[in-house]
Protein backbone atom coordinates (compact mmCIF):
# COMPACT_ATOMS: atom_id res chain seq x y z
CA UNK A 1 0.00 0.00 0.00
CA UNK A 2 1.15 3.67 -0.82
CA UNK A 3 1.51 5.93 1.60
CA UNK A 4 -0.76 8.17 -0.16
CA UNK A 5 -3.34 5.68 -0.16
CA UNK A 6 -3.72 6.16 3.65
CA UNK A 7 -5.98 9.76 3.38
CA UNK A 8 -7.76 10.34 0.18
CA UNK A 9 -6.65 13.35 -1.88
CA UNK A 10 -10.02 15.54 -1.04
CA UNK A 11 -9.86 15.01 2.73
CA UNK A 12 -6.26 16.31 3.01
CA UNK A 13 -6.80 19.01 0.62
CA UNK A 14 -10.19 20.08 2.60
CA UNK A 15 -7.59 20.07 5.74
CA UNK A 16 -5.21 21.92 4.27
CA UNK A 17 -7.82 24.43 3.39
CA UNK A 18 -9.48 24.81 6.55
CA UNK A 19 -6.45 25.00 8.33
CA UNK A 20 -5.39 27.92 5.99
CA UNK A 21 -8.27 29.55 6.84
CA UNK A 22 -8.12 29.57 10.44
CA UNK A 23 -4.45 31.96 9.18
CA UNK A 24 -1.88 32.69 10.93
CA UNK A 25 -3.18 35.12 13.26
CA UNK A 26 -4.74 31.98 15.50
CA UNK A 27 -2.14 29.52 15.22
CA UNK A 28 0.41 31.95 16.16
CA UNK A 29 4.08 32.17 14.22
CA UNK A 30 4.39 28.59 14.71
CA UNK A 31 2.20 26.90 12.11
CA UNK A 32 0.36 24.18 11.96
CA UNK A 33 1.79 20.94 11.27
CA UNK A 34 2.89 20.02 7.58
CA UNK A 35 0.24 18.21 5.47
CA UNK A 36 3.08 16.16 4.29
CA UNK A 37 4.14 15.06 7.79
CA UNK A 38 2.96 11.77 7.69
CA UNK A 39 0.14 10.31 5.41
CA UNK A 40 1.24 12.15 1.90
CA UNK A 41 4.67 11.51 2.45
CA UNK A 42 6.19 9.46 -1.08
CA UNK A 43 7.99 7.46 1.29
CA UNK A 44 11.13 7.80 -0.89
CA UNK A 45 13.55 9.65 0.98
CA UNK A 46 14.24 10.30 5.01
CA UNK A 47 11.50 12.51 6.37
CA UNK A 48 12.66 16.08 7.16
CA UNK A 49 9.91 17.15 9.09
CA UNK A 50 8.40 20.77 9.13
CA UNK A 51 5.38 23.34 9.88
CA UNK A 52 3.28 25.02 7.77
CA UNK A 53 4.69 28.58 6.54
CA UNK A 54 2.95 31.90 8.24
CA UNK A 55 5.12 33.68 5.88
CA UNK A 56 2.47 35.90 3.15
CA UNK A 57 1.89 33.98 0.11
CA UNK A 58 4.19 30.97 0.97
CA UNK A 59 1.76 28.27 1.02
CA UNK A 60 0.13 28.09 -2.66
CA UNK A 61 -3.77 26.86 -3.31
CA UNK A 62 -2.59 25.21 -6.79
CA UNK A 63 -2.71 21.56 -6.26
CA UNK A 64 0.82 19.89 -5.83
CA UNK A 65 2.84 18.54 -8.76
CA UNK A 66 2.75 14.57 -8.12
CA UNK A 67 6.03 13.68 -6.43
CA UNK A 68 6.74 11.58 -9.14
CA UNK A 69 6.49 14.14 -12.18
CA UNK A 70 8.81 16.66 -9.97
CA UNK A 71 11.60 14.66 -9.28
CA UNK A 72 11.85 13.08 -12.58
CA UNK A 73 11.60 16.16 -15.28
CA UNK A 74 14.22 18.14 -13.87
CA UNK A 75 16.99 20.26 -15.22
CA UNK A 76 20.21 20.14 -13.82
CA UNK A 77 22.59 20.27 -16.31
CA UNK A 78 25.84 18.76 -14.71
CA UNK A 79 24.13 15.58 -14.68
CA UNK A 80 23.11 15.58 -18.37
CA UNK A 81 20.46 17.90 -20.54
CA UNK A 82 17.97 16.35 -21.20
CA UNK A 83 14.92 16.57 -18.26
CA UNK A 84 15.25 12.69 -17.71
CA UNK A 85 18.97 12.70 -17.73
CA UNK A 86 19.29 14.14 -13.83
CA UNK A 87 17.12 11.67 -12.33
CA UNK A 88 18.88 8.95 -13.80
CA UNK A 89 22.55 10.22 -13.07
CA UNK A 90 22.31 11.67 -9.79
CA UNK A 91 23.30 9.43 -7.61
CA UNK A 92 26.53 9.72 -7.83
CA UNK A 93 26.39 12.87 -5.96
CA UNK A 94 27.59 12.93 -2.63
CA UNK A 95 25.97 14.79 -0.09
CA UNK A 96 27.72 14.03 3.04
CA UNK A 97 29.25 15.60 4.38
CA UNK A 98 28.32 18.94 2.70
CA UNK A 99 29.58 22.80 3.83
CA UNK A 100 28.79 25.92 2.36
CA UNK A 101 30.96 29.29 2.71
CA UNK A 102 29.25 31.89 2.95
CA UNK A 103 31.69 35.22 2.80
CA UNK A 104 32.32 38.10 0.68
CA UNK A 105 31.28 41.74 2.20
CA UNK A 106 30.11 40.53 5.63
CA UNK A 107 31.19 41.11 8.95
CA UNK A 108 30.88 37.60 10.32
CA UNK A 109 32.39 35.17 7.33
CA UNK A 110 31.44 31.51 8.09
CA UNK A 111 31.64 27.84 6.61
CA UNK A 112 28.38 26.36 7.32
CA UNK A 113 28.27 22.43 7.75
CA UNK A 114 25.21 20.61 6.68
CA UNK A 115 23.95 19.75 10.18
CA UNK A 116 24.68 23.50 11.22
CA UNK A 117 22.59 24.76 8.19
CA UNK A 118 19.72 22.17 9.12
CA UNK A 119 19.63 23.69 12.92
CA UNK A 120 19.84 26.82 12.01
CA UNK A 121 16.50 28.01 11.81
CA UNK A 122 12.67 26.03 12.26
CA UNK A 123 12.12 24.38 8.93
CA UNK A 124 8.94 25.32 7.61
CA UNK A 125 6.90 24.05 4.49
CA UNK A 126 6.09 26.34 1.64
CA UNK A 127 3.72 25.19 -1.25
CA UNK A 128 5.69 27.27 -4.39
CA UNK A 129 4.53 27.92 -7.95
CA UNK A 130 7.17 27.06 -10.12
CA UNK A 131 7.50 28.71 -13.18
CA UNK A 132 10.61 27.31 -15.85
CA UNK A 133 11.80 29.81 -18.61
CA UNK A 134 11.12 26.91 -20.73
CA UNK A 135 7.00 27.10 -20.42
CA UNK A 136 6.11 24.73 -18.22
CA UNK A 137 5.25 24.90 -14.72
CA UNK A 138 5.00 22.63 -11.06
CA UNK A 139 3.70 23.19 -7.66
CA UNK A 140 6.14 21.85 -4.96
CA UNK A 141 6.23 21.50 -1.32
CA UNK A 142 9.40 22.34 -0.37
CA UNK A 143 11.14 22.08 2.96
CA UNK A 144 13.39 24.94 4.30
CA UNK A 145 13.65 28.67 5.92
CA UNK A 146 13.91 32.08 4.66
CA UNK A 147 17.42 32.90 3.11
CA UNK A 148 17.89 35.87 5.58
CA UNK A 149 18.06 33.11 8.66
CA UNK A 150 21.17 32.53 7.20
CA UNK A 151 21.70 36.33 5.89
CA UNK A 152 21.74 37.95 9.51
CA UNK A 153 24.11 35.28 10.68
CA UNK A 154 26.62 36.52 8.87
CA UNK A 155 25.64 40.41 9.19
CA UNK A 156 26.07 41.70 5.52
CA UNK A 157 28.65 44.97 5.13
CA UNK A 158 26.79 48.15 4.15
CA UNK A 159 28.35 47.59 0.59
CA UNK A 160 27.11 44.57 0.05
CA UNK A 161 24.54 45.21 -2.94
CA UNK A 162 24.28 41.75 -4.47
CA UNK A 163 24.64 37.85 -3.56
CA UNK A 164 26.21 35.07 -5.33
CA UNK A 165 25.70 31.35 -5.14
CA UNK A 166 28.07 28.78 -6.57
CA UNK A 167 27.22 25.49 -6.86
CA UNK A 168 28.89 22.43 -7.16
CA UNK A 169 31.11 21.49 -9.74
CA UNK A 170 33.18 18.70 -9.30
CA UNK A 171 33.53 16.49 -12.69
CA UNK A 172 34.28 13.02 -10.54
CA UNK A 173 30.25 12.65 -9.84
CA UNK A 174 28.78 15.28 -12.24
CA UNK A 175 29.24 13.48 -15.46
CA UNK A 176 28.33 16.89 -17.54
CA UNK A 177 30.77 19.32 -15.49
CA UNK A 178 33.10 20.18 -17.85
CA UNK A 179 30.63 20.07 -21.28
CA UNK A 180 30.36 23.38 -23.16
CA UNK A 181 27.29 24.56 -22.08
CA UNK A 182 27.42 26.29 -19.75
CA UNK A 183 30.61 28.01 -17.19
CA UNK A 184 30.94 25.56 -14.42
CA UNK A 185 30.57 26.15 -11.86
CA UNK A 186 26.73 26.61 -12.08
CA UNK A 187 26.73 30.96 -10.69
CA UNK A 188 23.31 32.97 -9.89
CA UNK A 189 22.68 35.91 -7.89
CA UNK A 190 20.18 37.87 -6.37
CA UNK A 191 20.17 41.65 -5.51
CA UNK A 192 20.66 41.68 -1.45
CA UNK A 193 16.47 42.97 -1.33
CA UNK A 194 15.76 39.89 -2.82
CA UNK A 195 18.07 37.79 -1.33
CA UNK A 196 16.74 39.16 2.04
CA UNK A 197 12.68 39.02 0.84
CA UNK A 198 10.86 36.44 3.12
CA UNK A 199 9.64 34.42 0.40
CA UNK A 200 13.38 33.35 -0.91
CA UNK A 201 13.53 30.03 0.45
CA UNK A 202 16.90 28.27 1.69
CA UNK A 203 15.36 24.59 0.86
CA UNK A 204 16.45 20.94 2.07
CA UNK A 205 13.57 19.19 1.57
CA UNK A 206 10.61 18.69 -0.60
CA UNK A 207 6.84 16.96 0.10
CA UNK A 208 7.89 16.38 3.82
CA UNK A 209 11.34 14.16 2.85
CA UNK A 210 15.08 15.31 2.35
CA UNK A 211 16.42 17.14 -1.40
CA UNK A 212 16.08 14.37 -3.95
CA UNK A 213 19.73 14.81 -5.65
CA UNK A 214 18.31 15.57 -9.23
CA UNK A 215 16.30 18.31 -7.59
CA UNK A 216 19.73 19.88 -5.92
CA UNK A 217 20.56 17.81 -2.60
CA UNK A 218 21.51 18.58 -0.47
CA UNK A 219 20.55 22.88 -0.14
CA UNK A 220 19.27 24.84 -3.25
CA UNK A 221 17.60 28.40 -3.10
CA UNK A 222 14.32 28.59 -4.34
CA UNK A 223 12.76 32.22 -5.66
CA UNK A 224 9.52 31.71 -6.71
CA UNK A 225 8.83 34.71 -8.34
CA UNK A 226 11.67 33.88 -10.73
CA UNK A 227 12.07 31.28 -13.68
CA UNK A 228 13.53 28.07 -12.16
CA UNK A 229 17.64 28.30 -13.36
CA UNK A 230 17.28 31.22 -10.99
CA UNK A 231 17.06 29.07 -7.69
CA UNK A 232 20.22 27.53 -7.84
CA UNK A 233 20.95 23.74 -6.58
CA UNK A 234 23.67 22.12 -4.72
CA UNK A 235 24.91 25.47 -3.30
CA UNK A 236 28.94 25.19 -1.57
CA UNK A 237 29.20 29.36 -1.83
CA UNK A 238 27.52 32.52 -1.02
CA UNK A 239 29.28 35.66 -1.40
CA UNK A 240 28.24 39.37 -0.74
CA UNK A 241 29.39 41.64 -3.46
CA UNK A 242 29.00 45.14 -4.34
CA UNK A 243 28.76 44.79 -8.04
CA UNK A 244 26.36 42.59 -9.73
CA UNK A 245 27.72 38.86 -10.21
CA UNK A 246 27.79 37.08 -13.05
CA UNK A 247 25.14 34.46 -13.56
CA UNK A 248 25.13 31.51 -16.04
CA UNK A 249 22.58 31.76 -18.19
CA UNK A 250 23.43 35.45 -18.81
CA UNK A 251 26.85 34.74 -19.54
CA UNK A 252 25.83 31.94 -21.97
CA UNK A 253 23.22 33.60 -24.38
CA UNK A 254 22.48 37.42 -22.84
CA UNK A 255 19.90 38.34 -25.44
CA UNK A 256 17.63 35.29 -23.78
CA UNK A 257 18.73 34.88 -19.94
CA UNK A 258 18.64 38.25 -18.11
CA UNK A 259 20.31 38.88 -14.55
CA UNK A 260 16.19 39.16 -13.30
CA UNK A 261 14.54 36.91 -14.88
CA UNK A 262 11.27 37.60 -12.92
CA UNK A 263 8.18 35.62 -14.49
CA UNK A 264 6.99 38.05 -16.71
CA UNK A 265 4.27 37.44 -19.22
CA UNK A 266 5.33 40.24 -21.16
CA UNK A 267 8.60 39.60 -22.36
CA UNK A 268 9.28 36.91 -24.35
CA UNK A 269 11.58 34.47 -24.49
CA UNK A 270 13.70 35.44 -28.25
CA UNK A 271 12.63 31.95 -29.24
CA UNK A 272 9.21 31.76 -27.63
CA UNK A 273 6.21 33.68 -25.92
CA UNK A 274 6.37 33.78 -21.97
CA UNK A 275 2.62 34.64 -22.05
CA UNK A 276 1.34 30.85 -21.13
CA UNK A 277 2.94 27.98 -19.65
CA UNK A 278 1.66 24.28 -19.04
CA UNK A 279 1.24 22.77 -15.71
CA UNK A 280 2.93 19.76 -15.53
CA UNK A 281 0.55 16.42 -14.74
CA UNK A 282 -2.48 18.98 -14.61
CA UNK A 283 -3.14 20.45 -18.09
CA UNK A 284 -4.34 17.82 -20.41
CA UNK A 285 -2.83 17.10 -23.80
CA UNK A 286 -5.27 19.22 -25.59
CA UNK A 287 -6.14 21.89 -23.29
CA UNK A 288 -5.15 25.49 -23.63
CA UNK A 289 -1.80 26.01 -22.24
CA UNK A 290 -2.60 28.77 -18.96
CA UNK A 291 -2.00 32.12 -18.73
CA UNK A 292 1.47 32.64 -16.51
CA UNK A 293 0.73 35.69 -13.90
CA UNK A 294 3.32 38.51 -13.64
CA UNK A 295 5.83 37.64 -11.34
CA UNK A 296 4.39 34.34 -11.54
CA UNK A 297 1.95 35.51 -9.05
CA UNK A 298 3.83 36.88 -6.18
CA UNK A 299 3.06 40.27 -7.06
CA UNK A 300 1.58 41.09 -4.49
CA UNK A 301 4.25 39.89 -2.25
CA UNK A 302 7.08 40.84 -4.53
CA UNK A 303 6.04 43.75 -6.87
CA UNK A 304 7.46 46.90 -4.62
CA UNK A 305 10.86 45.18 -5.25
CA UNK A 306 10.97 46.47 -8.61
CA UNK A 307 8.54 49.75 -8.43
CA UNK A 308 9.90 52.24 -10.88
CA UNK A 309 12.53 49.66 -12.81
CA UNK A 310 11.77 49.27 -16.46
CA UNK A 311 11.07 45.92 -16.92
CA UNK A 312 11.57 45.22 -20.72
CA UNK A 313 15.22 46.55 -19.95
CA UNK A 314 15.66 44.62 -16.98
CA UNK A 315 14.51 41.09 -17.66
CA UNK B 1 29.31 -1.70 -55.81
CA UNK B 2 28.50 -5.08 -54.23
CA UNK B 3 30.05 -8.47 -55.40
CA UNK B 4 27.68 -9.54 -58.13
CA UNK B 5 26.45 -12.69 -56.53
CA UNK B 6 25.18 -10.87 -53.30
CA UNK B 7 24.37 -7.99 -55.29
CA UNK B 8 21.83 -10.07 -57.15
CA UNK B 9 20.24 -11.95 -54.33
CA UNK B 10 19.96 -8.34 -52.56
CA UNK B 11 18.62 -7.44 -55.39
CA UNK B 12 15.95 -10.18 -55.77
CA UNK B 13 14.91 -9.69 -52.17
CA UNK B 14 14.32 -6.12 -52.49
CA UNK B 15 11.96 -6.57 -55.55
CA UNK B 16 9.96 -8.68 -54.05
CA UNK B 17 5.90 -7.51 -53.92
CA UNK B 18 5.57 -7.51 -49.92
CA UNK B 19 8.72 -5.04 -49.94
CA UNK B 20 7.46 -1.85 -50.74
CA UNK B 21 3.85 -2.02 -48.10
CA UNK B 22 6.39 -3.23 -45.77
CA UNK B 23 8.41 -0.59 -45.64
CA UNK B 24 5.09 1.54 -45.57
CA UNK B 25 4.72 0.28 -42.43
CA UNK B 26 7.56 0.36 -40.98
CA UNK B 27 7.76 4.27 -41.65
CA UNK B 28 4.37 4.05 -39.58
CA UNK B 29 5.43 2.51 -36.98
CA UNK B 30 7.17 5.84 -34.70
CA UNK B 31 3.98 7.65 -35.58
CA UNK B 32 1.99 4.84 -34.18
CA UNK B 33 4.52 4.52 -30.82
CA UNK B 34 3.97 8.47 -30.23
CA UNK B 35 0.52 7.83 -30.72
CA UNK B 36 0.09 4.95 -28.23
CA UNK B 37 2.11 6.71 -25.50
CA UNK B 38 0.39 9.81 -25.79
CA UNK B 39 -2.70 7.67 -25.07
CA UNK B 40 -1.41 5.59 -22.43
CA UNK B 41 0.64 8.41 -20.63
CA UNK B 42 4.12 6.98 -21.20
CA UNK B 43 5.57 9.61 -22.57
CA UNK B 44 7.04 11.19 -19.30
CA UNK B 45 5.83 14.70 -17.48
CA UNK B 46 5.45 16.89 -20.24
CA UNK B 47 3.92 14.85 -23.30
CA UNK B 48 3.19 17.92 -25.32
CA UNK B 49 6.89 18.66 -25.75
CA UNK B 50 7.81 15.42 -26.45
CA UNK B 51 5.37 14.82 -29.33
CA UNK B 52 6.61 18.21 -30.65
CA UNK B 53 10.12 17.15 -30.34
CA UNK B 54 9.86 13.22 -31.36
CA UNK B 55 7.75 14.80 -34.37
CA UNK B 56 10.57 16.91 -35.55
CA UNK B 57 13.52 14.74 -34.67
CA UNK B 58 11.85 11.87 -36.88
CA UNK B 59 11.28 14.22 -39.63
CA UNK B 60 15.25 14.53 -40.07
CA UNK B 61 15.58 10.95 -39.58
CA UNK B 62 13.37 10.29 -42.61
CA UNK B 63 14.87 13.37 -44.60
CA UNK B 64 17.96 11.44 -44.25
CA UNK B 65 16.74 8.01 -45.22
CA UNK B 66 14.47 9.24 -48.18
CA UNK B 67 18.30 11.35 -49.37
CA UNK B 68 20.00 8.15 -48.84
CA UNK B 69 18.44 6.01 -51.64
CA UNK B 70 19.97 7.28 -54.37
CA UNK B 71 23.50 7.05 -53.68
CA UNK B 72 23.13 3.81 -52.50
CA UNK B 73 21.31 2.68 -54.83
CA UNK B 74 24.35 4.12 -57.35
CA UNK B 75 27.28 3.08 -55.31
CA UNK B 76 25.77 -0.78 -53.97
CA UNK B 77 23.82 -1.40 -57.64
CA UNK B 78 20.78 -1.95 -55.88
CA UNK B 79 18.65 -0.44 -58.78
CA UNK B 80 15.04 -2.01 -57.10
CA UNK B 81 15.58 1.12 -54.29
CA UNK B 82 14.44 3.72 -56.65
CA UNK B 83 10.72 2.55 -56.32
CA UNK B 84 10.78 3.21 -52.66
CA UNK B 85 12.20 6.91 -53.17
CA UNK B 86 9.01 8.29 -53.40
CA UNK B 87 7.49 6.68 -50.57
CA UNK B 88 10.17 7.84 -48.62
CA UNK B 89 9.91 11.26 -49.54
CA UNK B 90 6.24 11.77 -48.73
CA UNK B 91 7.06 10.24 -45.39
CA UNK B 92 9.90 13.27 -45.14
CA UNK B 93 6.62 15.30 -45.56
CA UNK B 94 4.32 13.47 -43.34
CA UNK B 95 6.10 13.48 -40.06
CA UNK B 96 7.04 17.22 -40.94
CA UNK B 97 2.83 18.18 -41.35
CA UNK B 98 2.95 15.90 -38.07
CA UNK B 99 5.78 18.22 -35.99
CA UNK B 100 3.77 21.29 -37.28
CA UNK B 101 0.49 20.02 -35.79
CA UNK B 102 1.79 18.99 -32.65
CA UNK B 103 3.48 22.56 -32.43
CA UNK B 104 0.31 24.52 -33.75
CA UNK B 105 -2.45 22.27 -31.22
CA UNK B 106 -0.48 21.65 -28.37
CA UNK B 107 1.52 24.55 -28.23
CA UNK B 108 -0.54 27.24 -29.84
CA UNK B 109 -3.66 25.89 -29.18
CA UNK B 110 -4.97 26.06 -33.10
CA UNK B 111 -5.08 29.85 -32.57
CA UNK B 112 -3.92 30.97 -36.37
CA UNK B 113 -3.40 34.07 -35.00
CA UNK B 114 -0.93 33.19 -32.50
CA UNK B 115 0.73 30.81 -35.32
CA UNK B 116 1.12 33.40 -37.49
CA UNK B 117 2.71 36.30 -35.33
CA UNK B 118 5.22 33.31 -33.95
CA UNK B 119 6.01 32.98 -37.61
CA UNK B 120 6.63 36.63 -38.26
CA UNK B 121 8.36 37.00 -34.93
CA UNK B 122 10.42 34.37 -34.50
CA UNK B 123 13.20 33.21 -37.35
CA UNK B 124 13.59 29.86 -36.28
CA UNK B 125 9.68 29.35 -36.30
CA UNK B 126 9.78 31.26 -39.56
CA UNK B 127 12.71 28.35 -41.06
CA UNK B 128 10.85 25.62 -40.12
CA UNK B 129 7.55 26.75 -42.27
CA UNK B 130 9.18 28.01 -45.13
CA UNK B 131 10.79 24.35 -45.33
CA UNK B 132 7.32 22.75 -44.13
CA UNK B 133 6.02 24.93 -47.25
CA UNK B 134 8.64 23.83 -49.45
CA UNK B 135 8.15 20.15 -48.48
CA UNK B 136 4.61 20.67 -49.89
CA UNK B 137 5.15 21.66 -53.06
CA UNK B 138 7.22 18.24 -53.55
CA UNK B 139 4.84 16.65 -52.47
CA UNK B 140 2.19 17.91 -54.00
CA UNK B 141 4.36 17.53 -57.88
CA UNK B 142 5.43 13.96 -56.34
CA UNK B 143 2.60 11.50 -58.70
CA UNK B 144 3.47 10.69 -62.22
CA UNK B 145 1.29 13.06 -63.42
CA UNK B 146 3.19 16.07 -62.01
CA UNK B 147 6.30 15.13 -63.86
CA UNK B 148 4.64 14.39 -66.93
CA UNK B 149 3.11 17.92 -66.62
CA UNK B 150 6.04 19.71 -65.49
CA UNK B 151 8.34 18.16 -68.03
CA UNK B 152 11.09 15.55 -66.68
CA UNK B 153 13.72 18.65 -66.53
CA UNK B 154 11.54 21.17 -64.89
CA UNK B 155 10.45 18.65 -62.55
CA UNK B 156 14.16 17.44 -61.69
CA UNK B 157 14.95 21.36 -60.97
CA UNK B 158 11.76 22.28 -58.47
CA UNK B 159 12.61 18.50 -56.73
CA UNK B 160 16.30 19.80 -56.03
CA UNK B 161 14.37 22.14 -53.78
CA UNK B 162 15.21 19.32 -51.08
CA UNK B 163 18.87 20.47 -50.40
CA UNK B 164 17.58 23.83 -49.48
CA UNK B 165 14.49 21.86 -47.19
CA UNK B 166 17.61 19.85 -45.61
CA UNK B 167 20.03 23.32 -44.74
CA UNK B 168 16.78 24.87 -43.58
CA UNK B 169 15.78 22.20 -41.43
CA UNK B 170 19.38 21.77 -39.62
CA UNK B 171 19.09 25.78 -39.27
CA UNK B 172 16.06 25.34 -37.70
CA UNK B 173 16.76 22.46 -35.51
CA UNK B 174 21.08 24.18 -34.58
CA UNK B 175 18.98 27.70 -33.54
CA UNK B 176 16.46 25.40 -31.58
CA UNK B 177 19.81 24.13 -29.75
CA UNK B 178 21.57 27.17 -30.08
CA UNK B 179 21.13 28.85 -26.57
CA UNK B 180 22.39 25.21 -24.79
CA UNK B 181 25.10 25.25 -26.96
CA UNK B 182 24.20 21.62 -27.30
CA UNK B 183 24.99 20.42 -31.14
CA UNK B 184 25.86 17.17 -30.83
CA UNK B 185 22.63 16.04 -32.22
CA UNK B 186 22.85 19.00 -34.53
CA UNK B 187 26.34 18.00 -36.23
CA UNK B 188 25.55 14.29 -36.61
CA UNK B 189 22.19 15.37 -38.87
CA UNK B 190 24.17 18.01 -40.89
CA UNK B 191 27.49 15.50 -41.48
CA UNK B 192 24.94 13.04 -42.89
CA UNK B 193 22.92 15.46 -44.87
CA UNK B 194 26.45 16.94 -45.67
CA UNK B 195 28.16 13.64 -46.67
CA UNK B 196 24.87 12.71 -48.95
CA UNK B 197 25.29 16.41 -50.71
CA UNK B 198 28.42 15.83 -51.17
CA UNK B 199 28.13 12.89 -52.34
CA UNK B 200 25.77 14.00 -55.01
CA UNK B 201 28.69 16.80 -56.64
CA UNK B 202 31.05 14.30 -56.52
CA UNK B 203 29.33 11.93 -58.50
CA UNK B 204 27.92 14.32 -60.99
CA UNK B 205 31.69 15.90 -61.35
CA UNK B 206 32.57 12.36 -61.71
CA UNK B 207 30.37 11.54 -64.27
CA UNK B 208 31.53 14.64 -66.20
CA UNK B 209 35.10 13.28 -66.60
CA UNK B 210 33.53 9.97 -68.34
CA UNK B 211 33.19 10.14 -71.92
CA UNK B 212 29.74 10.73 -72.74
CA UNK B 213 27.48 7.69 -72.70
CA UNK B 214 28.94 5.95 -70.18
CA UNK B 215 27.48 6.12 -66.63
CA UNK B 216 28.57 4.53 -63.39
Amino acid sequence: MRASEITPRPVYEDRRRLLQGWGAAALGAIGAPSVWAQSTRPGVLAPLDARKSTVAGAMSMDKPTRYQDASSYNNFYEFGTDKADPARNAHTLKTTPWAVEVGGLVKKPATFGLEDLLKLSPMEERIYRLRCVEGWSMVIPWVGYSLVELIKRVEPLGNAKYVEFLTLADPKTMPFVGSRTLDWPYAEGLRLDEARHPLTLLAFGMYGEVMPKQNGAPVRLVVPWKYGFKSAKSIVKIRFTENQPGTAWNKAAANEYGFYSNVNPKVDHPRWSQATERRIGEDGLFDKRRKTLMFNGYEPEVGQLYAGMDLQKFY
Amino acid sequence: MLAAAPRMSVNRWLSARAVKPLVFVLALVPMGYLLFGAVTGQLGPNPAEALVRSSGDWTLRFLCVALAVTPVRLSLGLAPLARLRRMLGLFVFFYAVLHFLAYSWLDKGMEFSEIAVDIAKRPFILVGFVSLLLLSMLAATSWNGAVRRLGALRWQRLHRAVYLIAGLAILHFFWMRAAKNNFAEVAVYAAILGALLGWRVLHRWRNRQLPSGRSS
